[in-house]
């Protein structure tokens, strides 16, 4: 494509400047003897009425049509941005009035604008371009105001703005650097359209003026005798596209080149595993009949610029039924895309392999993708972090909360609506039919999360994976969030995969803890066990962060030390072993398998520090007071 | 609790609709106002003498006069103006200055011809673009078959570098005389209809199908649509009900802002086709020198497309209705 690009740009530059002078004396030479000859092998185009070889006038016509339409961009371009980028830094009132000027000039065609200024300016090369320049500033003023919009909302013009700077030195030294880039790619494609317009201009007799000519005019000639000669109208016509679109091809490589700098390689290569684990993970375990939900051995890898990334690294979880279980981890441990990996719902381009799955009793390889779809869609349901993003815009509560239900059970619309109610009643929102009417806007966040509870326990599903469920919602909203999502297990029993970076609410609210690090689980506990019995060290320097209202406000907040491990996976041993006050020589080679310590007790370290950490300690002699 | 509240902190003294309405009438007056006194000066302001250039170089000196007499360019500026406004209200547009007859005739001959090929090509542009641009994006979203993505930018870009006037000359070439399959020139019954309206749509089907599909993997990256992947719903209705809606409010704003500057092409490729519109009117006035006639075309031109615009942004803003309270 860049190669074209670069091709097709040459091409015209160097028939600009060698045109006229190659071409220039023949295009103007008259031959009386052969007016308005068909293409023959002297004149590939044929002649015009004055018997000139219209081949020559095309090629020599390059230069007369490409600079006026460069000239009127630049000169649009210079009065469009000036006006554009005054908007960024003048007063409020001056703003709005040249924001409203913006949009007036807008709302005219640039072509019709351009025909009004051509005829008054007076047909000719001059007013034509004159014309455009006019014509195109407008658009050019309302992208400038846009870019500088976002600029003059920065922390660094409200900076210079403080600090005094004179408004010439504002606009030039920082709002226009920082939108060169797209107001120069906005220029490559409108000087593509000022070449258009400018032909069309001369094609209506409002531009170039014989004896000059460019392509407009020629086109516009052979357009006079296209029933006769069509080769006349054609040839001028693929010269002007040619021209349009290497200019429109500029614009894109220019814009891609940008775009490219942020987009991740694709995943090629198949995700094999890297190092092989299968030995180290027991699949033998008896497919327990009591589980929901089964997985061993899950592995995501997603593509980004920087190449292959593998978040998840080996996760093996199990949940029972009615089993709430917390999956804590700090942020990019990789708990969401375990959650994502186990729903199916991978963003494109990431990749999940494990070594098995099995969900509601049925191993996943053995389903068809239908079948697969269909357990999917009535056994599992998620309840997403970010209430406010996570239902359609455009779409009613009603259909929202009983599509699913219609879809997969052919339940008739009454009667969905009547679950859909009783699910809302459960959730404790009133309203009934009036909020089934309603937008997912018309309501708040906590509103919001409340019916998408309700819509996650619709079908009754065996297991609901709760993503952050409570992490944009205040204390007040996350307490009732949290007593929701237990009365539905209790009442369906439902298991619940609860994803939070909270451990004092997963402890709180959750039978059990799956502590996640670096992509793996590293401790599986009972969550009472949690604040006294946590062996692994990344839990118990967790546990310790936590602060609570009895600690002393003198003592420094506890934190975890070291930031956390490289997302690509590359470096052997366990993913904690640079922050690990307790790590052994062992642990920077080989990475420590997830083992049983005690009854529903496993964690995967070395060598677990002995329980009893000095935080549970201080929680326990506090409870004997 | 579940009602629509107004912007909070703003006064709740006007429903937003109101305001809206109030708002984007006032600025079609305004635009109006500037067209009407743009069409106006342009007859005065043109250099030269408009009515010599119109009658011819030798034409004797008492019958120019008599004709600026007559056209009241001999008195002074406001005292036209005032003049003109009240003659434009009761549809006099003045006469020609070639032929002598009543522009408000010709208008209203050719005014509707050019804006029935306007709306069939914009109906073109939506019944091709939306759907398509929908399936595209679906088809190589996430980077999916980077081959038919190659071929979509490419075919996108090279039509929409395609003028109109340019393909109106192409397709007359080919289809018309070459293999004489359709009519070249002129309004002569449904057959002829099809080149015009292909020549004025094709550009702005191929943009428009590039905006859709870049509003549609927006939309399909959203939270939203996520959450509703999960409910495993089948595809048709997912991506009619879920996707489509959104992606296309989006793009139906830059849809809209493409039947004005469909408008303004009749122009040039009514002169191609011949098409008895207000455009070729218009070109032919500019090369006759018939200021009057093309005075009057601006004029007719300007305002439909200002009342295009208003309709719309109204249309815009009952299919989102949120778009109402952003604006206002």
């Amino acid at each position: 494509m860049g190669v074209i690009t670069l091709v097709m740009l040459g091409s015209l530059v160097v028939l600009a400047v060698a045109g006229a002078v190659l071409w220039g004396q023949q295009a103007g030479r008259a031959d009386p003897s052969a007016v308005l000859r068909a293409p023959t092998t002297g004149h590939p185009l044929g002649t015009d009425r004055l018997g000139r070889d219209l081949l020559a006038r095309l090629l020599a016509a390059t230069w007369p049509s490409l600079l006026p339409a460069v000239a009127a961009t630049l000169l649009g371009a210079a009065a469009g941005i000036t006006l554009g980028a005054l908007t960024a830094v003048v007063d409020g009132r001056a703003a709005r009035l040249l924001g409203a000027l913006i949009t007036l000039l807008l709302a005219f065609p640039a072509l019709l604008v351009a025909m009004f200024l051509a005829a008054l300016f007076g047909a000719g090369t001059g007013g034509a371009v004159c014309a455009l320049a006019v014509a195109c500033a407008p658009g050019f003023a309302r992208i400038t105001q846009t870019l500088a919009a976002q600029v003059a909302g920065t922390d660094f013009m409200a900076a210079a703005r403080v600090l005094g700077l004179r408004r010439h030195r504002l606009l030039l030294r920082h709002v226009l650097p920082h939108i060169a880039e797209p107001l120069m790619l906005n220029t490559t494609v409108a000087a593509g359209s000022s070449l258009v317009a400018l032909s069309g201009l001369s094609f209506l007799g409002l531009g170039t003026q014989p004896p000059s000519y460019d392509w407009g005019l020629l086109l516009s000639q052979g357009l006079d005798r296209v029933y006769t000669e069509p080769l006349p109208a054609v040839a001028p016509g693929i010269a002007i596209v040619y021209a349009a679109v290497a200019f429109q091809l500029l614009g894109e490589m220019l814009a891609g080149a940008a775009a490219r700098q942020a987009r991740p390689h694709p995943v090629d290569e198949p995700v094999a595993h890297p190092e092989p684990v299968a030995h180290l993970v027991r699949t033998d375990r008896p497919a327990s009949v009591d589980h929901v939900l089964e997985v061993a051995d899950l592995r995501v890898a997603l593509p980004t610029a920087d190449g292959v990334v593998r978040p998840v690294r080996g996760v093996t979880l199990a949940l029972r039924r009615g089993e709430m279980v917390g999956l804590v981890g700090e942020s990019g441990s990789g708990k969401s895309l375990t959650a994502l990996a186990i729903a199916d719902l991978l963003p494109d381009g990431a990749r999940a392999t494990w070594g098995r799955h099995r969900f509601l009793g049925t191993d996943t390889e053995s389903l068809s993708g239908k079948e697969r779809r269909r357990q999917l869609a009535t056994g599992m349901a998620m309840v997403f972090q970010n209430p406010a993003s996570a239902f359609n815009p455009s779409l009613r509560i009603g259909t929202q909360l009983t599509e699913a239900v219609r879809a997969h059970r052919g339940t008739p619309r009454a009667e969905a609506v009547e679950q859909a109610l009783a699910q809302l009643r459960r959730v404790a929102l009133p309203g009934g039919r009036r909020l089934l009417r309603s937008r997912p806007f018309q309501l708040s966040g906590g509103q919001r999360q409340r019916v998408a509870i309700a819509s996650a326990s619709m079908m009754r599903p065996g297991l609901i994976i709760a993503d952050e469920p409570t992490t944009a919602l205040d204390v007040t909203v996350q307490r009732q969030i949290m007593d929701l999502l237990r009365r539905i297990r209790r009442d369906d029993g439902t298991a619940i995969l609860f994803i939070s970076h909270d451990i004092a609410l997963v402890a709180d609210a959750c039978d059990r803890v799956l502590v996640m690090y670096g992509g793996t689980i590293v401790e599986s506990l009972p969550a009472p066990e949690l604040a006294a019995g946590a062996r692994h060290p990344y839990t118990r320097m967790l546990v310790a962060s936590v602060p609570d209202l009895a600690a002393e406000r003198d003592h420094p907040l506890h934190s975890i030390e070291g930031g956390p491990p490289d997302p690509s996976g590359a470096a052997p041993g366990c993913p904690f072993h640079d922050r690990c006050p307790h790590r052994l020589d062992r642990c920077a080679v080989e990475s420590p398998v997830l083992s049983p310590l005690g009854p529903g007790h496993e964690v995967a370290c070395w060598q677990p520090p002995a329980a009893a950490p000095s935080h549970g300690r201080r929680e326990n002699e506090e409870a004997q007071k | 609790m579940t009602t629509v509240s107004a912007r909070p902190g703003a006064p709740a003294r006007y429903h937003p609709w109101v305001v809206f309405c109030c708002r984007r009438a006032a600025r079609l007056v305004v635009s109006l106002f500037v067209v009407v006194t743009a069409s106006f000066a342009m007859i005065r302001l043109i250099p030269g003498d408009p009515v010599r250039a119109a009658l011819g170089v030798d034409a004797p000196p008492d019958l120019v006069a008599a004709e600026r007499h007559e056209l009241g360019l001999d008195r002074s500026l406001p005292e036209q103006y005032v003049q003109y406004l009240p003659r434009l209200a009761h549809g006099d547009l003045g006469v020609s200055l070639v032929t002598g007859e009543p522009v408000a005739e010709l208008v209203r001959a050719r005014l509707p011809a050019t804006l029935l090929l306007a709306v069939l090509a914009f109906g073109c542009v939506l019944v091709v673009a939306l759907p398509g641009g929908v399936l595209a994006a679906v088809w190589t979203r996430g980077g999916r078959r980077p081959r038919t993505e190659l071929v979509f930018t490419a075919t996108t870009s090279v039509l929409a570098g395609v003028p109109d006037f340019v393909l109106a000359a192409g397709l007359t070439a080919g289809l018309a005389v070459a293999l004489r399959i359709l009519p070249a020139a002129g309004d002569l019954g449904s057959r002829s209809y099809v080149l015009p309206v292909l020549a004025l749509a094709l550009a702005p089907t191929a943009v428009l199908l590039r905006i859709v599909r870049v509003e549609t993997l927006k939309v399909l990256a959203t939270d939203y649509v996520r959450a509703a992947r999960a409910k495993r719903l089948p595809a048709v209705r997912f991506h009619v009900c879920h996707v489509a809606p959104n992606a296309l409010t989006a793009s139906l704003t830059f849809a809209g802002n493409l039947l004005p500057a469909l408008i303004a092409g009749t122009v040039l490729v009514e002169k191609v086709f011949a098409w008895p519109g207000i455009g070729s009117a218009m070109a032919q006035s500019v090369v006759a020198q018939d200021y009057a006639v093309v005075e009057a075309s601006v004029l007719v031109l300007g305002s439909s497309v200002l009342l295009v615009n208003f309709l719309v942004d109204l249309a815009l803003a009952l299919l989102d209705p949120r778009s109402v309270i952003r604006k206002t």
